[in-house]
């Protein structure tokens, strides 16, 4: 009788082992077929909608490139529109994490709504991918593991000029940035690798369109080199009012986000020469920029700018990560070490991150030209920085 | 030497001033434009109109357009006022018609409703991307003023362009049987139409000048300032304190406060850094400096309403 039940018990036990083992096979084996679920978090409202479409196209370009599917599951990715608003960020992305279950946030392109969706996402054990912001808290002290950014830690393209008017032999520089935290770190990027004069330092109203006032000083004050940060409307006005004022010819003028492919198209000819720094420019040499550029042209009829550039890498990057992890995202610690490794073909070239999940790549600087099509890009004049991390990565505790 | 090298600093200083004296009537009379319309419409009709600033961006637009379209500055602009007039007195006969026996707020409430309607429809139209307008070729390139110092020739174009506007709407006001019914209209509405004018097509006419004028005022501005939708938002708020600090229904005091909102806000934000340097350190001034050059114009407004709420110069019998 004893042995009966104990024969009996074992079988029951044997039983119920197969019977978990199939089901934890039918999960694994679901889960192939299960869609993943990425949402992208961009601003497509507004007069920055421009940006947040760049992020948005570029993103599901790679999508459509890599067949709809990664690592044999089909992608569904979530588009919401934060509105550069971030209480509405927030309110769309807790929906996004909590109805939708996604696996992956992607976004956002202004840092204030990255500094409202970050502990959302990051708390809700889903990963952040930002494909542009990327403030100086995140990157330093209050640094996670479940964060990454494929643009750059915010301060590096101001850092670009400035070590470029540095190497240049400028002596006395003439600043202006909007009034806003941006605008303040700009001006604070700018300065770290810049060790000459700072003739002023001017802080316009953030949204100013007549800088016929600002512009009299300038000229006044015959600095040897302007650096600029206004992006959006406030650039193109700058930018067209100053060469209006016939000081193109006597002042070079650095920029960063001033005369970007965002923005082009309306100064056109104005923005001829001007330099900016980014990672990257349509003009690449390398196979794969070529191509990605033809095809963003083919498909939405403008040059790609940096925004397109880092959504579509964020797009390779999640691929690859879970290519390692063949398609599961059950197991949360593979994928976070997949993510980190980066292991895809950056549109830029050379493409790592950092321990703090800030990437680590070359900076140039770029000038504006014309095409022979008659379409306005920036282009590569030179590389500034290689293999440059951010200066808040000794700060953060990740290793 | 010593005394050579405080005449070469004067020198740089007048240039300067005069250069920010040039700015702010540039701006000073862009905003004529706007609120002259807006005054009038205002004064006559009792009319708020919201939607005003849309009208100025809707000239921008169809500026870009048709200079883009036919290649030539003059035509196109030609084209884009009567755009701008034909619109305007579409939206006059659909939207406003029926709101003039309405209270104030039924007004704000439909034609801020117009603004969010037209914005969002141009930048469905046009995307959102700013439009580019360039220069035309005969205004392109700069004049040099003391010092070394290029200023814009548009700009002066500008500055041209609104005082002979100013000068054809003071002849067409003060010398014309229609300008005398307007400035009736101004002063006493009620007496006007017991006195048998036609009120209806008299409004519609006020409408069309001041949808014209702000149309004007858009396309002049397109070259220098980007054309994306909501740029009339900011133009609406300087165009109401000006008829507030000028006086309602006065063209008069739309000029008087327009220049003097242009010249303050631009004399404001170039020196006032440099004023408070006298006082404080430099980075407390700037800091200082940008908040308060920004509300300098509407502290102004605020110390007029105090002062002498029917504006500075009121139209007559609303003293």
């Amino acid at each position: 009788m004893m042995k009966q039940r104990g024969a009996m018990k074992q079988w029951s036990i044997r039983a119920v082992q197969a019977g978990l083992a199939l089901l934890a096979f039918g999960i694994g084996g679901a889960q192939a077929q299960e869609p993943l679920k990425i949402g992208l978090v961009s601003v497509l409202s507004g007069p920055q909608a421009t940006l947040g479409q760049q992020v948005r196209d570029g993103f599901q370009l790679a999508i459509k490139d890599l067949g709809g599917k990664i690592a044999g599951r089909p992608v569904e990715v979530i588009v919401i529109d934060d509105e550069l608003k971030p209480d509405v960020a927030v309110s769309k992305v807790r929906g996004l994490l909590e109805k939708d279950k996604v696996d992956f946030v992607v976004g956002p392109v202004f840092s204030n709504i990255l500094q409202a969706i970050h502990k959302p996402v990051t708390d809700s054990g889903a990963f952040l991918i930002s494909p542009n912001a990327g403030t100086s808290n995140f990157a330093g002290k209050a640094c996670h593991e479940n964060f990454f950014v494929t643009s750059y830690q915010n301060d590096q393209p101001h850092e670009v000029l400035g070590k470029y008017a540095q190497d240049k032999g400028y002596k006395r520089a003439y600043l202006i940035a909007p009034n806003y935290q941006a605008g303040k770190d700009s001006l604070a990027g700018f300065k770290r690798h810049f060790t000459g004069e700072i003739v002023d330092e001017v802080y316009a109203p953030l949204g100013q369109l007549d800088y016929a006032s600002e512009l009299a000083k300038i000229a006044s004050a015959k600095p040897d080199v302007l650096f600029v940060f206004l992006p959006g409307g406030m650039g193109i006005n700058f930018v067209k009012q100053f060469r209006q004022a016939g000081l193109a010819d006597k002042l070079p003028f650095l920029s960063a986000f001033t005369v970007d492919e965002s923005v082009l198209p309306a100064q056109q000819d104005a923005a001829i020469g001007f330099r900016s720094g980014m990672s990257w420019a349509p003009n690449m040499n390398n196979p794969q920029s070529k191509a990605f550029v033809q095809n963003y042209e083919a498909n939405f009829n403008v040059v790609p700018g940096s925004y397109a550039m880092q959504a579509y890498d964020a797009g390779q990057l999640i691929n690859a990560a879970l290519t390692a992890t063949k398609g599961s995202t059950a197991d949360k610690a593979a994928l976070r070490a997949a993510l980190k490794k980066a292991d895809f073909v950056s549109l830029r070239g050379k493409f790592k991150f950092n321990t703090n999940g800030y990437p680590i790549q070359d900076f140039y600087v770029v000038k504006v030209a014309k095409r022979a099509d008659g379409k306005f890009q920036t282009e590569i004049e030179e590389k500034v920085f290689s293999d440059y991390g951010d200066t808040y990565a000794a700060e953060c505790p990740l290793k | 030497m010593r005394s050579a090298q405080a005449m070469v600093r004067c020198e740089i200083f007048m240039s300067l001033f005069a250069i920010q004296i040039l700015n702010g009537l540039q701006l000073g009379l862009l905003m004529f434009m706007v609120a002259a319309g807006l005054t009038l419409v205002f004064g006559v009709m009792d009319f708020i109109n919201l939607a005003h600033g849309v009208q100025y961006m809707i000239g921008a637009y169809l500026a870009a357009v048709m200079i883009a379209m036919t290649g030539h500055y003059v035509l196109g602009l030609a084209l884009a006022l009567i755009g701008v007039l034909l619109i305007g007195l579409l939206l006059e006969h659909v939207v406003f018609r029926p709101l003039y026996q309405r209270s104030h707020l039924d007004q704000v409430l439909a034609t801020f409703g117009l603004i969010l309607f037209l914005n969002q429809g141009v930048k469905m139209v046009f995307g959102a991307s700013p439009l580019s307008v360039p220069v035309p070729a005969w205004f392109e390139g700069a004049v040099l003023l003391g010092d070394g110092i290029l200023y814009p020739l548009y700009r002066f174009v500008i500055i041209a362009a609104g005082l002979i506007m100013a000068l054809l709407l003071w002849l067409g006001v003060e010398k014309t049987r229609i300008g005398m019914q307007l400035r009736a209209g101004a002063s006493h509405p009620d007496m006007l139409s017991a006195l048998g004018v036609d009120v209806r097509k008299l409004f519609m006419l006020i409408f069309a000048l001041g949808s014209v004028l702000a149309g004007f005022a858009g396309a002049l501005a397109a070259p220098i300032l980007s054309v994306e939708p909501g740029m009339g938002d900011q133009i609406l708020i300087l165009a109401f304190v000006v008829i507030v600090i000028g006086g309602i229904g006065s063209i008069r005091g739309a000029f008087a406060g327009a220049l003097l909102v242009g010249l303050i806000d631009t004399l404001a934000r170039s020196y006032m850094v440099d004023v408070l340097r006298l006082f404080t350190g430099a980075a407390a001034a700037r800091g200082i400096a940008n908040g308060l050059s920004s509300m300098f114009i509407y502290i102004l407004m605020a110390v007029v309403l105090f002062l002498r709420p029917q504006g500075l110069f009121p139209a007559r019998g609303r003293s």
